[in-house]
C-alpha cells in the first residue's frame, strides 16, 4: 500500500471514529456501519484498519472501552470517547473545516 | 498520561499475551457476526450471509494480525522470538554450543578475575573514609647518596613530625608511625607480635574510630604517662575471644605493663601493614634531635588543598624545622642543606599499593590479548557452523525475513552464546579469585579485600557483550547479505570453497597466531628474567640449608648491653650444639629480609675530611663472629671478628669489598685501614663478598660490618649492644619439627622469656625477594599457555575444515595418482604458511610493544635474541603438528568413496 494514501485515510478514519462516538458509545460494528450510512457510502471502512485504529486511539488514551450486552443480549466491546477525545475531536473538526475551506477556496479559484 | 497508558496497556498485553489475543479474535468475531445478521435481514441465505460477510471482512488472520501487531510491545515479542528460536538452535548442536560456551567462558573468566584485582588493588578507593584526601609524606633526598632504596625516600624523623604537626597550614591532621615487633610476656607461653608504634594524629587522619573503648588520647602520646596499648581485631578474637570486658585490662609488652584503651575494627590496616598491637609513640621533646629519619608520616589534606599546595607548605617549613631543633653541640644544621629535601608527598594509594600496579596493568593487558584469541577463535566456529547453515537461513529470506531480522537473529544467538560464557565466567573467576587469595602472593597488596563486585560484574557483562557483537557481527553480515539465493540454489553439494570466505578465516588465523606469539614472547622474557635472576651470586650459599629466626632481648628484661650480647653469645652456643647443626651466627637483619638497616656516612682515614663535603652513607649491620661464615658469605680477605674483639672492645670492624675498593682500590690493600663514624677510629679486619642485601635484583649495597656491641652503636661515647637480631642456622633439618622444637627448647634454656618469631629459612626469604617476578611470570605464563592452547585449537580447526571442503577435491588428486605424502604436505604447507605471515607479524608487534614491560625485565634486553628465535620457532613446530593431524586424515581419503558420495 502506498504510504501517502495510508496516512489520509487513517487522518479522517481517527475523526470520523471520534465523530461517530461523541454521539452515544458504541461497538465496532456499529461504528462501520454508522460511518457507512451518514456518509451515504462515500466511506467504506475496512475493519481491520477500523479495529487497529480503536487499538491507536484506546492507547492515545482518546477511548476507553468495555465489554457489555448489546441490545441483543450479545457482548460486544464498546467504545466511547474520553474528555481527551472530545478535546482531540474539537481539535480535528476545527483543523479540518479550515482545510476544507481553503482547499474549496483553492478549487474555486481554478475553476 | 497517554504516555503511562502506552506502558501499562503494553506491559498488560505483554503478560497475559493470551487474554489480550482473544480480546482481538473475538471482537474480529463480534464484527464479522454482525455483519452476517445483516446480510440475513437483507434476505440472503444463511450460507450466502456468512460468505458475504467474510468476502467483505477480508481474511480474518490477517485482520487480527494486523491488530496484534500494534504496539511497542510487538518489538519485545519477535526479540523473545529471537531468544526462543536461538536458544532452540543452540540447543540443536550441543557439540558446537558446549565448545563456544567453555572457551568464552575461560577468556572472559580470566578477564573478569585479573579486572577484580586490577579493580580491588588499583581502582578502589581505600578501606578509609574520604581516603581521597589522604597522602603520605614522601620525601626526596637526592643530596644524601647511598641511603635508601629510592622508591622509600627519606623519613621523617621526629623532630619533623613536630615542626610539620604544629606549623602546617595545609593539613587536617598529620602524624608519623613505624612497624616493629615486641613480645608480649606474662601468658602461657611468651610470644612476638607485630606492632605498630603511632603519634597522635595517625589515627585521626585515617579517620577510623575503635569499635570498642577508644583512641589514644593526647596524655597517652606523654612521657612518662600511664602506658596504654590498642589491640587489632584479630589479636582481641585470638587472645580475648572477642570479649567486651577487655577495656582496662592489662597486658605485658616488652616486660611493661600497659592497659587495653580499644580495639580497632576489623580489616583495618594501618597504610599497608597489619598488625596486632599499637603503642603510642611517645616522643620526649626535650630528647629529640634533627636526625633518626626513621618514621613514616601521613596526612589528610584540608579539603580543596592540592598535593601541589602542601608540597609548597613542606618546602617553607624545612628550613624551619632545620632551624628549630639540632643534631646536639658543635653540629651544624646547615648540613641538611646538602641533602637537599624536597617534599614529594603522594597519594596514600600509591604508598599502599607500590609497584604492583605496573605488573597487573601489564597482566591485565595480556589477558585482553587472550580474550582478543578467544574472539577470533570463536568467530572461526561460528563461520564453519554458519555456513552449515545457509541453507536453512535462505529458507528463512525466501519466506519473506528481511536482512535485519536474518541478522538480528544470528546476532541474538551470539549474544546467548555471550551472555551463558559470561555466567559461567563469573562462577569461573569466583573460584580462581578465592584461589589467589588462598595462595596469598606476598608481593599483592590490598590481598584481603579482593573480591567480585557490581563493577566486575558489571566489566563481565560489558565484555560478554561486546565479544558476543565482535564476534557475532562477522557471521552474520556475511551470511545474511544477498548471497542468500545462490546459497540455496548450489546447497546439498561440497562445492569447492569458496575463496573470499576462507580468506576470512585464514586472516583470523594469522591474527590469533600474531597475539600468541606477543603473548609467548612475554612469558619467555619472564623466564629469562627469571633465569638471569637465579644466576646473579646473591652472597650466601644454599639458603634451603639456613634456617632464620628474630630474637629480640627488651631493656626492661636485661638492661645491661654486656649481658644482652653475653646473652646471645650462650643462645648461639646452644643452638650449635642442636644435633646437625654445622654453624650458628647473628645479625641486626638477614639478606632480603626487609628489616629497615641503619646507615650513617664513615670517614676513611686520609681520604676525606668531615666538613669539607658530603660523604655518602653506607649501610650499617651488626654482625656476629660466625654469621658470614653460616650464611656462606666469603671473606676476600684478612679474618672475621671474634667474641674476644667484642669483648675487649676493640675497635675492629669489617666492610664489602665493593666499598674497600672504592675506598682504598682493592681488598688486600684495606687491611689495616683505619675510618671513623663519629670521633673513634675503626680498624678494618676483615673484607667481605658483597652481598645482595636488598633483593636479588637490586645493586650490593656498601656495607660496612660492625661487632653486636659497640661503643657508638645508638650516638658516640655509650656501649650499646643491638637487642633484636636474627640467627641464621645452618643445618640439612631446617624446617621440619623436631628441629623447630630444639631449637625453641635451647633458647629457653638460656631464657624463657625470649619468644622466636619470623621462623623461616634463607630460601624463604630469596624466592620473597623474586616474588614479584614469579607472579608476574606464572601469570604470563598462564596467559601464553592459554593463547598458545586456543590458537593451536584454531589452527586444528582451519585445516580440519578446509580437508572436510576439499575432500572432492582430494579424491580427485589421488585417483589421479597424487602420493598421500604430498597431500598432508600440502595441508602442513597451507597452515605454515599461515602460521608464519603471523609469526613475523608478531614479532613486530612484539619488537614494540616490550618496551612496556622493560620495568619487569632484569639483565635482559626487551629485544632478547634468544626469545626472538627461539619462541617463533616453537609456535610454527606446534603449528605444524596441529595441522598434521587433520592433513593425514585428508590423504586417508579413499577417492572412489568420496567421488560416489553425492
Amino acid at each position: 500500500m502506498d504510504d501517502q494514501t495510508t496516512d489520509v485515510i487513517q487522518g479522517t478514519l481517527d475523526m470520523l471514529i471520534l465523530k461517530t462516538l461523541s454521539l452515544e458509545p458504541m461497538h465496532g460494528f456499529g461504528i462501520s456501519r454508522r460511518i457507512e450510512q451518514i456518509s451515504r457510502g462515500v466511506f467504506k471502512v475496512n475493519p481491520g484498519s477500523l479495529l487497529t485504529a480503536f487499538q491507536r486511539l484506546e492507547r492515545a488514551g482518546l477511548l476507553d472501552s468495555e465489554w457489555r450486552e448489546t441490545d441483543n443480549s450479545r457482548r460486544a466491546k464498546f467504545y466511547n470517547l474520553t474528555r481527551a477525545g472530545r478535546k482531540q475531536l474539537e481539535v480535528e473538526t476545527t483543523d479540518w473545516t479550515r482545510r476544507v475551506a481553503a482547499v474549496s477556496r483553492l478549487l474555486k479559484t481554478e475553476a | 498520561m497517554s504516555f503511562w497508558r502506552q506502558i501499562t496497556r503494553g506491559i498488560r498485553t505483554l503478560t497475559n499475551r493470551n487474554a489480550a489475543d482473544k480480546n482481538i479474535s473475538d471482537e474480529a468475531q463480534h464484527f464479522l457476526d454482525q455483519s452476517t445478521a445483516e446480510f440475513s435481514a437483507r434476505g440472503f441465505s444463511p450460507e450466502e450471509a456468512r460468505r458475504a460477510a467474510k468476502i467483505q471482512m477480508g481474511n480474518l488472520t490477517t485482520v487480527k494480525e494486523e491488530v496484534r501487531s500494534y504496539g511497542w510491545e510487538n518489538l519485545v515479542d519477535t526479540f523473545l522470538a529471537d531468544i526462543r528460536y536461538g536458544a532452540r538452535q543452540l540447543r540443536r548442536n550441543p557439540g558446537f554450543t558446549a565448545i563456544t560456551i567453555l572457551t568464552l567462558a575461560l577468556g572472559i573468566g580470566a578477564n573478569t578475575a585479573v579486572f577484580s584485582v586490577v579493580n580491588s588493588v588499583l581502582l578502589k578507593p581505600l578501606a578509609y573514609p574520604k581516603s581521597e584526601e589522604l597522602v603520605s609524606l614522601h620525601q626526596d633526598a637526592p643530596g644524601a647518596p647511598g641511603l635508601f632504596s629510592v622508591s622509600d625516600g627519606l623519613r621523617l624523623s621526629p623532630s619533623m613530625y613536630f615542626t610539620y604537626a604544629e606549623q602546617n597550614r595545609t593539613f587536617q591532621s598529620l602524624g608519623v608511625w613505624t612497624a616493629g615487633t615486641a613480645n608480649v610476656t606474662g601468658q602461657a607461653e611468651a610470644e612476638q607480635v607485630r606492632t605498630v608504634e603511632i603519634t597522635d594524629g595517625v589515627l585521626q587522619t585515617l579517620g577510623v574510630s575503635p569499635i570498642i573503648g577508644r583512641l589514644f588520647s593526647s596524655e597517652d602520646q606523654q612521657p612518662r604517662s600511664a602506658e596504654t596499648v590498642m589491640l587489632s581485631y584479630g589479636y582481641w578474637q585470638r587472645h580475648f575471644g572477642g570479649d567486651h570486658s577487655v577495656v582496662g585490662r592489662k597486658i605485658i609488652v616488652d616486660s611493661q605493663l600497659r592497659e587495653i584503651v580499644g580495639v580497632m575494627p576489623r580489616g583495618f590496616q594501618l597504610v599497608n601493614t597489619d598488625f596486632d598491637l599499637i603503642l603510642p609513640l611517645a616522643f620526649d621533646r626535650g630528647k629529640i634531635i634533627l636526625a633518626q629519619f626513621g618514621f613514616q608520616g601521613i596526612a589528610r589534606l584540608k579539603p580543596g588543598i592540592t598535593i601541589a599546595e602542601a608540597n609548597a607548605d613542606i618546602t617553607r617549613m624545612v628550613p624551619i624545622w632545620m632551624h628549630s631543633w639540632t643534631n646536639g653541640p658543635g653540629t651544624n644544621p646547615l648540613f641538611y642543606l646538602t641533602w637537599q629535601i624536597s617534599p614529594n608527598l603522594r597519594p596514600l594509594k600509591l604508598q599502599v599499593v607500590g609497584e604492583v600496579g605496573n605488573v597487573l596493568w601489564i597482566l591485565m593487558a595480556t589477558i585482553g590479548i587472550v580474550m582478543l584469541i578467544t574472539c577470533a577463535n570463536v568467530t572461526n566456529l561460528l563461520l564453519v557452523r554458519t555456513e552449515a547453515r545457509q541453507q536453512e537461513l535462505a529458507i528463512r529470506a525466501a519466506l519473506g525475513a528481511g536482512w535485519w531480522r536474518i541478522v538480528r537473529a544470528l546476532l541474538v544467538e551470539s549474544l546467548l552464546l555471550g551472555l551463558i560464557g559470561g555466567a559461567l565466567a563469573v562462577g569461573l573467576a569466583y573460584e580462581g579469585l578465592k584461589l589467589l587469595v588462598a595462595l596469598g602472593p606476598d608481593s599483592l597488596p590490598r590481598l584481603a579485600e579482593i573480591s567480585l563486585d557490581a563493577r566486575s560484574l558489571a566489566f563481565t557483562l560489558a565484555l560478554s557483550l561486546l565479544a558476543a557483537l565482535l564476534f557475532g557481527l562477522i557471521p552474520a553480515l556475511k551470511y545474511a547479505g544477498s548471497r542468500i539465493s545462490l546459497s540455496l540454489r548450489s546447497a546439498g553439494r561440497t562445492s569447492s570453497v569458496n575463496r573470499e570466505r576462507r580468506g576470512v578465516r585464514s586472516l583470523l588465523v594469522i591474527a590469533q597466531v600474531a597475539l600468541a606469539l606477543i603473548l609467548l614472547v612475554s612469558a619467555g622474557l619472564m623466564i629469562r628474567t627469571f633465569q638471569s635472576l637465579r644466576n646473579v651470586e646473591p652472597g650466601f650459599t644454599h639458603p634451603e640449608h639456613l634456617q632464620v629466626m628474630r630474637i629480640s632481648i627488651p631493656a626492661s628484661l636485661i638492661p645491661e648491653s654486656v649481658r644482652v650480647t653475653r646473652m646471645q653469645n650462650d643462645i648461639s652456643e646452644k643452638l650449635a650444639a642442636i644435633p646437625g647443626v654445622t654453624n650458628v651466627g647473628f645479625a641486626t637483619e638477614m639478606p632480603m629480609e626487609g628489616i629497615e638497616p641503619s646507615w650513617d656516612a664513615i670517614f676513611a682515614e686520609g681520604k676525606t675530611s668531615q666538613n669539607d663535603e658530603n660523604p655518602p652513607l653506607r649501610m650499617f649491620k651488626n654482625v656476629s663472629p660466625g654469621y658470614l661464615q653460616t650464611e656462606g658469605t666469603k671473606l676476600i680477605a684478612g679474618r672475621d671478628l671474634t667474641w674476644t674483639d667484642i669483648y675487649d672492645q676493640r675497635r675492629n670492624a669489617m666492610v664489602s669489598e665493593n666499598l674497600a675498593r672504592e675506598l682504598w682500590g682493592t681488598p688486600s690493600a684495606a687491611i689495616g685501614k683505619r675510618f671513623k663514624e663519629f670521633s673513634a677510629w675503626w680498624e678494618v679486619v676483615g673484607i667481605v663478598q658483597d652481598v645482595r642485601e636488598n633483593g636479588v635484583n637490586e645493586k650490593a649495597p656498601a656495607i660496612v660490618y660492625w661487632p653486636p656491641m659497640m661503643e657508638g652503636l645508638f650516638g658516640p661515647g655509650k656501649l650499646d649492644a643491638v637487642r633484636s637480631v636474627s640467627y641464621v642456622l645452618r643445618s640439612d633439618r631446617t624446617s621440619t619439627a623436631n628441629f623447630l622444637s630444639e631449637i625453641r627448647h635451647a633458647v629457653s634454656s638460656v631464657n624463657s622469656d625470649l619468644p622466636l618469631t619470623s621462623v623461616r629459612t634463607m630460601q624463604n626469604l630469596y624466592d620473597h625477594s623474586l616474588a614479584r617476578t614469579s607472579f608476574a611470570l606464572v601469570m604470563l605464563a598462564i596467559a601464553g599457555s592459554m593463547a598458545l592452547a586456543i590458537g593451536v585449537i584454531g589452527i586444528y580447526g582451519v585445516i580440519s575444515y578446509t580437508v572436510s571442503q576439499r575432500t572432492r577435491e582430494i579424491g580427485i588428486r589421488l585417483a589421479l595418482g597424487a602420493q598421500q605424502n604430498s597431500i598432508t604436505r600440502m595441508f602442513v604447507q597451507h597452515a605454515l604458511v599461515l602460521a608464519g605471515i603471523g609469526a613475523v607479524i608478531g614479532l613486530a608487534a612484539a619488537f614494540g610493544l616490550m618496551r612496556l614491560m622493560s620495568s619487569l625485565l632484569f639483565g635482559i634486553s626487551p629485544r632478547d635474541p634468544l626469545t626472538y628465535t627461539i619462541v617463533p620457532i616453537v609456535l610454527l613446530m606446534v603449528a605444524a603438528f596441529a595441522s598434521y593431524l587433520p592433513a593425514r586424515r585428508a590423504a586417508a581419503v579413499d577417492p572412489a568413496n568420496t567421488l560416489r558420495a553425492d
